[in-house]
C-alpha cells in the first residue's frame, strides 16, 4: 500500500477544494457588489485575489513533486494532472471575478441608470456552474459534472442576451454608453467564469472516466484510450 | 525476424497444485510485451512456460498451447525450442571462466559451429547488437566474462542468448539488479532488438514497463487479468484490479 502518496493525493484534493472556496467566494462577492455598487465588497475581492495566486503555486508546486518523486498511474495520474488543470481555471475565475469589480468600480462612478438587464441572473448561473463542477470534483461525479456542461448553453444565452440590449441601448442612449459598457463586459467576464466552470467539469470526467470530452468530443471518440 | 506467439489455456503446475490458471494470449512479432504483477503471481513462470524451461523443475508440468511462429511448443524438441526462445535472467550468469568470446561464442559450438570465420562474425554482430561490442572489442580474449561491470555482463548474456539467432527473446527482470545508467542500456537496448525479436520482459518496475512495451499483460494469482495496449493499461485500466495494482493500492 502507498499510504503517504494517497495522504498526500488527498491533501492536494483538499488544497484545491479550498482554492475552490475561494475562488467562488469571489464570484459571489463580485456580483453582490454589482448589486449594491458596494466599493467595500469590491475591495474585499481585489485582496483575495492574493491569496488564490499564492494557492495556484502551492497546488502546481504539489502536484509536480508527486509526479516527480510517485510516478503516479492510471487514476492518480489522470487526478493529478486534473487538479493541475482545474488549479489553473480556478485562478482564472479569481481573475474574472477581479475584472467584474474593476467594471463595478468604474460603474459606481456613474450615475445610476435602468439597463434593463438581468446582471444577478447571468451571475447565479455562472456561480452555479463553479459550485456543481466543484462539487462533481469533491464527489467525483462525472453526471453531477455533465450538468454543468448543459448549464453553459444557458449562460452563452444570457450573455448574448445582455451584449444584444446593451448594443441597442448605446444607440438608443449614447450618453449612457459608459454604464453600458462596463454591464456588457461583466456580462462577459461571467460568461468566461462559466467556461472555467465547463473546464473545470470536463476535467472531473477525464479523472474519473478516463474520458476526454472536450471540445465536444464524446467519450467513444476521446484521444485517451476509453 | 521475431514471430508471434500463440497462447492457448496454458496451466502450469508444481507437484500436481496449479499455478497457472488457462492463460490466453496473442504475442504480436517484433513487439515487446511487459508482464506486470504482484510476486508469486505466475509471471516468471509463465515465461518459463513459453521455452518450456517449466519442465525442467522436478514435479512441474503443463497443459494447453504454446504456438510460437508456426511452431507447436509442446510438441517441439525441448532443445530446439530454447534455441528459437532465449531467455535472459534476473542476474547477469555469464559462464565466469571463460573468455568474453567464447562466452557468446559457447551456444555456437554446443550447435557444433565449429568455423572459426563464422564464429567471429557472430559474435562481433550478437556483441554488436547487445551494444557491447565498443567497450569490449579490444578484450575479447583478453578477460572473462566475470570481470564485466554488471550492466556489461548482462548484455554479455544478451549476445549470448542473440547468437544463436532465436527469434524470441524473453527477459526476467532483466534490469533489477542493475544501476539506472545501466539500466537505461538496457531498455535502449530492448528497444532496439524489437527490430529483430519478439521480447516478451517480466518486471517489477512498473515505469520500466511502461517505457520498454508496446503491449503489458497483469497477472494476479495465477490468472492473466487484463492485456492491452500499455498507455491503455497505465492511463485507463478496464479492470479494477490491474487499476489497484498499478496504482499501489493494494500489493
Amino acid at each position: 500500500m502507498r499510504t503517504r502518496f494517497h495522504q498526500s493525493l488527498d491533501e492536494l484534493k483538499e488544497r484545491l477544494l479550498r482554492m475552490g472556496g475561494l475562488a467562488e467566494q469571489a464570484v459571489d462577492r463580485a456580483t453582490e457588489a454589482y448589486r449594491k455598487r458596494d466599493v467595500a465588497l469590491c475591495q474585499l475581492v481585489l485582496d483575495a485575489e492574493r491569496s488564490i495566486n499564492i494557492m495556484e503555486r502551492e497546488i502546481d508546486e504539489l502536484a509536480l513533486d508527486l509526479l516527480a518523486m510517485q510516478q503516479p498511474m492510471a487514476i492518480d495520474l489522470r487526478f493529478i494532472i486534473a487538479v493541475v488543470k482545474i488549479n489553473a481555471d480556478l485562478e482564472r475565475v479569481g481573475d474574472q471575478a477581479v475584472n467584474v469589480v474593476q467594471r463595478v468600480l468604474e460603474l459606481a462612478k456613474l450615475p445610476e441608470a435602468e439597463l434593463n438587464v438581468d446582471i444577478p441572473r447571468v451571475a447565479e448561473v455562472a456561480s452555479r456552474m463553479v459550485r456543481t463542477s466543484l462539487e462533481a470534483f469533491i464527489y467525483a461525479r462525472p453526471d453531477v459534472a455533465e450538468t454543468v456542461l448543459k448549464l453553459d448553453d444557458t449562460l452563452d444565452e444570457l450573455n448574448a442576451q445582455t451584449y444584444h440590449s446593451m448594443m441597442s441601448l448605446m444607440e438608443k442612449s449614447p450618453g449612457l454608453t459608459p454604464q453600458a459598457l462596463n454591464t456588457l463586459l461583466i456580462s462577459r467576464n461571467l460568461e468566461r467564469v462559466g467556461d472555467h466552470a465547463t473546464n473545470i467539469a470536463e476535467d472531473v470526467i477525464f479523472w474519473v472516466r478516463g474520458a476526454d470530452v472536450r471540445h465536444h468530443f464524446s467519450a467513444g471518440e476521446s484521444a485517451i484510450n476509453g | 525476424m521475431g514471430v508471434g506467439i500463440e497462447v492457448r489455456d496454458l496451466k502450469a503446475y508444481f507437484s500436481g497444485v496449479e499455478a497457472l490458471h488457462g492463460i490466453n494470449m496473442t504475442v504480436g512479432a517484433n513487439q515487446v510485451t511487459a508482464i506486470i504483477g504482484p510476486s508469486g503471481c505466475g509471471k516468471s513462470t509463465y515465461v518459463r512456460c513459453l521455452n518450456r524451461m517449466h519442465e525442467t523443475i522436478p514435479g512441474a508440468t503443463l497443459q494447453g498451447q504454446v504456438v510460437v511462429g508456426d511452431t507447436d511448443v509442446m510438441k517441439a524438441n525441448a532443445v530446439d525450442i530454447r534455441r528459437r526462445i532465449g531467455m535472459v535472467f534476473q542476474k547477469p550468469n555469464p559462464f565466469p571462466t571463460m573468455s568474453i568470446y567464447d562466452n557468446v561464442a559457447a551456444g555456437l559450438k554446443l550447435n557444433g559451429v565449429r568455423n572459426h570465420k563464422r564464429m567471429d562474425e557472430v559474435v562481433e554482430t550478437s556483441l554488436r547488437r547487445a551494444a557491447l561490442w565498443d567497450e569490449v572489442k579490444d578484450l575479447l580474449k583478453k578477460k572473462s566474462g566475470a570481470s564485466l561491470s554488471g550492466g556489461q555482463q548482462q548484455r554479455l548474456c544478451i549476445a549470448r542468448a542473440l547468437a544463436v539467432e532465436p527469434e524470441v527473446l524473453l527477459m526476467d527482470e532483466p534490469a533489477s539488479a542493475l544501476d539506472p545508467i545501466s539500466t537505461g542500456k538496457i531498455e535502449e537496448l530492448i528497444d532496439e532488438l524489437k527490430k529483430n525479436y519478439t521480447i516478451v520482459i517480466v518486471t517489477h518496475n512498473m515505469q520500466q514497463a511502461a517505457r520498454v512495451a508496446g503491449y503489458t499483460g497483469f497477472f494476479l494469482l495465477g490468472n492473466l487479468i487484463e492485456f492491452d495496449k500499455t498507455e491503455k493499461i497505465f492511463t485507463n485500466p478496464s479492470d479494477k484490479r490491474t487499476e489497484d495494482y498499478i496504482t499501489g493500492r493494494f500489493g
